[in-house]
C-alpha cells in the first residue's frame, strides 16, 4: 500500500513532467518551479526556526554554499560523466538524473557541513545574537563568492546545465515535505518542538537539547543546499547577488506568516508570497508598496500566521466541516 | 604611521555616523526587545528631509552655518514625527503578539519605506548639495582632516553627550531605564509605558536623522536605498557593544567604522562588507552578550 502511493506519486510526476510545458507558457512555467524551490527553503527554515525556535536569518548563505557546489560538481565533474555514459550508450534522461543527483546530494552535504559550524556557536548564542550570527554568516559567504575568480566572482557562474525540470524540482518537495513531515511526528521531532517550548524545561526532562538543536541546523541547511542546486541547475546561471540577506528574510517572512511549525503553512505562504509579488506586476512601479503594506496589514490582523501551529489535513479538514455542520 | 592615522582619522568619522545609527537600535531593542529593521531607512530619510529642507532655506545659495544646523534641526524633526507614526501604526497593535511577528512587521515597514522612496524620491541618486562648504585642515604628521570630519564628529559627539544626560538625568530618561526593566513593574509605579516607547522611537528616529545628514555633507549621493547596508551594520555594531547599551553601541559603532576603514584601505575594498560580521562573530564567539554586555543568568 505504501510502495503504491510512492509509486502513485512518481507517476503524477513524471505525468506532470511531460504535460505542463506544453500546457503552461513559459513565463508561469518558471514561476511554478520558483514556488517548489520557495516551498523546500520555507520548509527546511520551518525546521531550524518553527520546530526548534531557533531564529536564524542566514539561509541564504545555505542556499548559496548549496548552489554553488552543485554546480562546480557538475561543470567539472558532472558533465564530463554524462558525455561519457552517452558514448557508452546510456540513455540520456538516466546518466542526466544520476548526475543530477549527485550533484543535489553533494551541495546538500557542504550546506549540511556550514549548518554544522553556524549551529555550534547557537550552543553560546540565544534569540537576537544567534540571529545576528547567522545572518553575519550569510553576508560572509556571500562576500567570499563574491572575491573568488574560480566561481564567477561578481560576474557569476554561467553555463550550468539545465538538468533540472519539473519532476527533479517537486520530487525534492515531495521529499523535503514527507521527511519532515514524519521528523514532526518522530521522537526527534517531539524533542525538538520541546527546546521551542521550554529549553530549561526539555532538558530537564533528559532531551539532549545540544545535539538536537545542532541537528535542526544541520538539517535545515542540507535542504536548503538542495534547493539552491536545484536552483542552480534551473536557471543555469548564478549570481552572489541572488543570494543578498534580502532572500534569507523573504524565507523568513515565508515561515512567519504560514504560522510557526506549520508545515503546511509554510508551503501555503510559500506558495502565496512567490505568487504575490507576480500578480502585483500590473501595478506597475506601486507593486512592491502594496506587497510591503499587504506584509504589515497580515502581520497585524494575524500575528500568529495563516495557520498558527495548525496543520491542514484531511482530518482537520473534516473535522471543520463536521463542526460546521453541528 | 601617517597613513595609518589617516585612515584612523577616516574610521572614526565612519564610525560616529555607525554609532548614531546604532544608538536607536539599541534604545528601541533595550525598551522592546525588537530589532526595528526599518531604523536604517529612516536614517535615508533624514538624508532626503535634510535635501528638501537646504532647497527650502535655500541653504546651498548662500552657506552659513545657521542654516546648516536649521536643516539638521528640520530634518531631525520631520523623522522624529516619522518615527513617532511608524510606531503608532505599526508596531503598537503588536505589542503583545509573538516578538517575531513584530519582526516581520519591522521588515514590511522597511520594505515599504524604500519602496515608497523609490516612488516619490525616484531610483537615481540625487546630489546633497554643500551646506558648507568643505576645505581641508592639516593636523601634522601627514594627516589631513576635512572640516567636514570634524563637524560629523563633534555633532555626533554632543548629540551623543545630550542623550547620555537625557538618559541617567532626567525623569524621563529614568523612565526609560524603567521601562527597559520591566514594563510590569514600570507601569505599576505610574509609568505611562505606552508614551516613554514613542519617546524612544522619537529620540532614535531623530539620532538616525542626523546621522543621515551628516552622511550627506561628507558623500553628497543620497538614494532611497542608501539605508540597507549602513542600517544593518549599525546593528551589528548595537550588537557587538552589547544591544540595550547606550556606550556600548557607541563603542561598537567606532570600532566598526575603524575595522571597516583599515579592510578598505590595507586589504580590498571588496571585503568591506564581510568584516563587520567577521569582527561580530569573534566577538560573541568569546564574549556572547557583546563587549559591555551584562550575561544574564537564566532563572528556572
Amino acid at each position: 500500500m505504501r510502495y503504491l502511493g510512492t509509486l502513485l506519486v512518481l507517476l503524477a510526476l513524471v505525468a506532470l513532467n511531460v504535460a505542463l510545458p506544453q500546457v503552461l507558457n513559459p513565463y508561469y512555467f518558471q514561476i511554478l518551479i520558483l514556488i517548489g524551490i520557495n516551498i523546500i527553503l520555507a520548509v527546511s527554515l520551518n525546521l531550524i526556526n518553527g520546530f526548534t525556535g531557533q531564529f536564524s536569518i542566514g539561509h541564504a548563505g545555505f542556499m548559496a554554499m548549496g548552489a554553488y557546489a552543485s554546480a562546480m560538481f557538475t561543470l567539472k565533474a558532472g558533465q564530463p560523466l554524462v558525455a561519457q555514459l552517452a558514448a557508452a550508450g546510456s540513455p540520456e534522461w538516466l546518466s542526466q538524473g544520476f548526475a543530477l543527483l549527485v550533484a543535489l546530494v553533494l551541495g546538500g552535504l557542504v550546506a549540511a557541513v556550514a549548518g554544522y559550524l553556524v549551529g555550534l556557536p547557537s550552543l553560546r548564542l540565544r534569540g537576537d545574537y544567534l540571529a545576528i550570527v547567522t545572518l553575519g554568516f550569510g553576508e560572509i559567504i556571500r562576500v567570499l563568492i563574491l572575491n573568488i575568480d574560480a566561481v564567477g566572482g561578481a560576474r557569476g557562474l554561467p553555463g550550468i546545465p539545465k538538468w533540472a525540470d519539473f519532476f527533479w524540482v517537486f520530487l525534492c518537495v515531495v521529499c523535503v515535505i514527507a521527511l519532515s513531515a514524519h521528523l514532526a511526528r518522530s521522537t526527534h521531532g517531539r524533542a525538538l518542538f520541546a527546546i521551542r517550548d521550554d529549553e530549561i524545561a526539555a532538558e530537564a526532562l533528559g532531551v539532549d537539547t545540544t545535539r538536537y538543536k545542532v541537528l535542526a541546523f544541520v538539517i535545515g541547511s542540507f535542504f536548503a543546499g538542495i534547493a539552491g542546486g536545484l536552483f542552480a541547475h534551473y536557471l543555469s546561471y548564478l549570481n552572489p547577488s541572488t543570494f543578498h540577506f534580502i532572500k534569507s528574510i523573504e524565507v523568513i517572512v515565508m515561515v512567519v506568516l504560514g504560522g510557526m511549525g506549520s508545515i503546511t503553512g509554510s508551503v501555503l505562504a510559500a506558495i502565496m508570497l512567490t505568487l504575490l509579488p507576480e500578480a502585483l506586476r500590473t501595478a506597475g512601479p506601486l507593486r512592491m508598496v502594496i506587497y510591503s503594506l499587504m506584509l504589515i496589514v497580515l502581520m497585524i490582523t494575524r500575528p500568529q500566521g495563516l495557520l498558527g501551529t495548525r496543520e491542514i489535513s484531511f482530518k482537520w479538514l473534516r473535522r471543520k466541516r463536521t463542526e460546521a455542520k453541528s | 604611521m601617517s597613513e595609518f592615522l589617516q585612515q584612523l582619522v577616516n574610521g572614526i568619522t565612519w564610525g560616529s555616523v555607525y554609532a548614531l545609527i546604532a544608538l536607536g537600535y539599541t534604545m528601541v531593542y533595550g525598551i522592546l526587545r525588537l530589532i526595528n529593521f526599518a531604523h536604517g531607512d529612516v536614517y535615508m530619510l533624514g538624508a532626503f528631509m535634510g535635501l528638501y529642507a537646504t532647497r527650502w532655506f535655500k541653504a546651498a545659495e548662500d552657506p552659513n552655518p545657521l542654516k546648516a544646523v536649521l536643516v539638521l534641526l528640520v530634518s531631525m524633526a520631520i523623522c522624529a514625527v516619522i518615527g513617532l507614526v511608524i510606531e503608532q501604526l505599526a508596531y503598537r497593535p503588536l505589542r503583545r503578539s509573538p516578538r517575531l511577528a513584530a519582526l516581520i512587521t519591522a521588515i514590511g515597514v522597511s520594505l515599504f519605506i524604500e519602496n515608497a522612496g523609490l516612488l516619490i524620491f525616484g531610483a537615481d541618486p540625487k546630489f546633497f548639495p554643500q551646506i558648507i562648504p568643505s576645505h581641508n585642515i592639516e593636523l601634522g604628521a601627514g594627516v589631513v582632516v576635512s572640516n567636514q570630519q570634524l563637524i560629523v564628529v563633534s555633532v555626533s559627539l554632543v548629540l551623543m553627550i545630550a542623550l547620555r544626560i537625557l538618559v541617567k538625568h532626567t525623569k524621563v530618561g529614568k523612565a526609560m531605564q524603567a521601562v527597559s526593566h520591566s514594563h510590569t513593574a514600570a507601569s505599576l509605579m505610574g509609568i505611562s509605558v505606552n508614551r516613554i516607547i514613542s519617546f524612544t522611537f522619537v529620540i532614535g528616529s531623530a539620532l538616525a536623522a542626523a546621522a543621515g545628514v551628516l552622511v550627506a555633507l561628507q558623500s553628497p549621493k543620497i538614494e532611497p536605498l542608501m539605508g540597507i547596508m549602513p542600517g544593518l551594520k549599525a546593528f551589528v555594531a548595537a550588537v557587538l557593544g552589547g544591544i540595550g547599551n547606550i556606550p556600548g553601541a557607541v563603542v561598537g559603532g567606532l570600532v566598526m567604522g575603524v575595522a571597516e576603514v583599515m579592510v578598505t584601505g590595507y586589504l580590498s575594498p571588496t571585503y568591506r562588507d564581510a568584516i563587520a560580521f567577521v569582527l561580530l562573530i569573534l566577538i560573541l564567539l568569546f564574549r556572547p552578550a557583546g563587549i559591555f554586555g551584562k550575561a544574564v543568568t537564566e532563572k528556572v
